[in-house]
Order: C-alpha cells, then sequence, then structure tokens
C-alpha cells in the first residue's frame, strides 16, 4: 500500500511542483496539494513543507508561515507521530515551529549557494534512510541563502546524544569537513530529525534530484526509504 | 494610543555574516577602527490602547512569539503615549 502524501503550499513555496511531480508520477503515490489557508490534511500519511521563499522571507525565514492555518494541523499531526518533511524553507518553517530544534542563519559566505553537494547519512536507522546505509554518500542539490544551521552546545550534544542528525555535508567519498559545507552549519549539519523521529528537517533539495532524467536520482532513496517504511 | 519602538538583537554569541561584511566595507573605505559591527532589526508599530499595562502585555506577546525568535534573539521596547493625526485614526 502507498502513502498518501500532502505537499503544502504556502504563498511564496516554489518547490511544491516539483515535489508533487516526485511524489504523484515518479514515485507513484495519491499526492494532493494542500493551501496554507486550510485545515484539512486530506487523510495524508506523509506531509511535505517545500522549498521556497514563503511570505518572502520577511522578518526570519518561516517565521510567518509558521503561523499559516494548515500548520495548526501540521503540529498536531507531527505531535501525534505524524511523518513530516521539511525541505529547505520547509526546514526553517519547521525551526520555527519548534518542531526540530535550533535556528537558521544567513548563509557564512552571504553568496545564495545553488549546486550539487554530497550528503554523508549519519543515521541509516531513520524513517528516512532505513533503505540506505550509514555512511553512504547522497549527490543533491541545495540552493539557499540562509541554511546556516545553527544550534547552542547543550541542544548539540542532545543531537547528537540521540543521533538525530541524519545528514551532514561531505566530500564524495563521505569525508566531512568545513571544505565540503555549502553554507557554514554547525558541525557540517544538513538534515536533523526530531526525537520521535517522524520529523525531518534538510536543506538539499531530495526532490530536485529524483528524475533520471535529470542525470541523478539519490533523492529518491529518501523518498522511497519513507514509502517502504511508513507503514511498519 | 502607544507608539512602540522595539528593537531585535541577536545574542553577542549568535553570528552575525552580515554584520561582518559591512565591517570589511568599512575596511575598504580606510576605517580601520570600527569593531563589532551587528545588524539587528528595528521595528515601529502602534498599539490602539489607552491601558498602558495591556499595551506592554500585547507587545510582548507580539515580540516573544513573532518579532524575535527566543533562541537567538533578545528584545526591548518603548511604549510612549501618542495620539494619531485625525487623518490617519482607522
Amino acid at each position: 500500500m502507498k502513502p498518501r502524501v500532502g505537499v503544502v503550499v504556502f504563498p511564496g513555496s516554489n518547490c511544491d511542483h516539483d515535489a508533487y511531480y516526485v511524489f504523484k508520477k515518479i514515485l507513484d503515490c495519491d499526492t494532493e496539494f494542500l493551501w496554507h489557508k486550510t485545515t484539512d490534511l486530506k487523510n495524508s500519511d506523509i506531509i511535505i513543507l517545500p522549498g521556497g521563499f514563503s511570505y518572502g522571507d520577511y522578518l526570519r525565514t518561516g517565521a510567518i508561515a509558521r503561523f499559516s492555518p494548515i500548520m495548526n494541523s501540521v503540529i498536531d499531526f507531527a505531535e501525534k507521530g505524524g511523518c513530516v518533511v521539511g525541505i529547505c524553507n520547509g526546514f526553517q518553517i519547521l525551526l520555527e515551529a519548534r518542531l526540530l530544534p535550533g535556528v537558521m542563519l544567513r548563509n557564512k559566505s552571504l553568496q545564495f549557494v545553488c549546486k550539487d553537494i554530497y550528503l554523508s547519512v549519519i543515521n541509516g536507522n531513520t524513517l528516512f534512510t532505513r533503505d540506505i546505509n550509514s555512511g553512504k554518500v547522497l549527490k543533491i542539490p541545495v540552493a539557499h541563502g540562509e541554511g546556516n544551521y545553527f544550534a547552542d552546545d547543550l541542544t548539540l550534544k542532545d543531537l547528537e546524544k540521540n543521533r538525530q542528525v541524519v545528514f551532514r555535508y561531505s566530500s564524495s567519498d563521505g569525508t566531512i569537513d568545513e571544505a565540503y559545507n555549502p553554507n557554514g552549519s554547525i558541525k557540517n549539519i544538513a538534515g536533523i530529525i526530531n526525537k520521535n523521529g517522524n520529523i525531518l528537517g534538510l536543506m538539499p533539495h531530495p526532490e530536485r534530484s529524483c528524475d533520471p532524467v535529470l542525470g541523478k536520482a539519490d533523492g529518491q532513496l529518501i523518498f522511497r526509504s519513507i514509502i517502504n517504511n511508513i507503514f511498519n | 494610543m502607544f507608539k512602540a519602538k522595539v528593537l531585535v538583537k541577536r545574542r553577542p554569541s549568535i553570528l552575525d555574516p552580515q554584520g561582518k561584511a559591512v565591517e570589511k566595507g568599512a575596511v575598504l573605505l580606510g576605517m580601520n577602527n570600527i569593531r563589532d559591527t551587528r545588524i539587528d532589526k528595528y521595528i515601529e508599530f502602534s498599539v490602539d490602547s489607552n491601558d498602558r499595562v495591556s499595551a506592554e502585555k500585547e507587545v510582548n506577546e507580539y515580540c516573544s512569539k513573532l518579532l524575535a525568535n527566543p533562541i537567538m534573539e533578545d528584545y526591548e521596547f518603548t511604549l510612549i503615549e501618542w495620539k494619531a493625526p485625525e487623518k490617519e485614526k482607522r
């Protein structure tokens, strides 16, 4: 049985159609757009908060979207164990909603970074990575100006202790070093989960690396892992 | 009616890449004594209330829930009694 997928659309989302296309056409899931002013998640099993510039990134990235009506339903769904994936701006929204710990700062370089990067899978035992081995390196693009993840020492210790760091920026052979970090994020963090393991936030765009026609499809590994394991 | 003037500042422990970049501009202009440039946020709005205590409560709520992210930012504000000009009144 395939899960039902809901892709939330905020004013300023611009990766919503990519996510919809991937889940509907490539992964063959029942997929629906969810307008941010509604509160009905349409029985979704997976909620995607897509990339983009919700509310123009005004005030802080994700700060206003976090109060959209649909977010009450998403928070409720997530707190009951529902699967939520925040990609890029979606990750920023998850941080502002406090569904994930930490904050996002402007890229250290101050530049908007748009390129393929390599991600090392740090924890291969999550809903999002169970079908990928720990240590596997994925090639997935990033595209953001504010992806410099930051958390205080206490939060970082907690993240490490609970194995909540799922992805780190690395070289193509899995070396984790500042040199491979596109935005200056602390400890090369690219993606984290909550303690219960049902919410993932990541800066890279797996949905842009799913259609083999584009010459890369590593993003599929993450989404297929969710699809294959969500009902287990 | 009150006028609120809010200053949202990042904690000193939080890196400010924008401030650092701007400071490089000062060096390019030949100013070598500029240190610790931080770009913060100044926000102004009015509060339609005649009661200072309730107005302060509302400003605190606005600041802590939306204008500032308490994980990385602190805020301070001043509330000034203010009479809106006739044409600006709702």
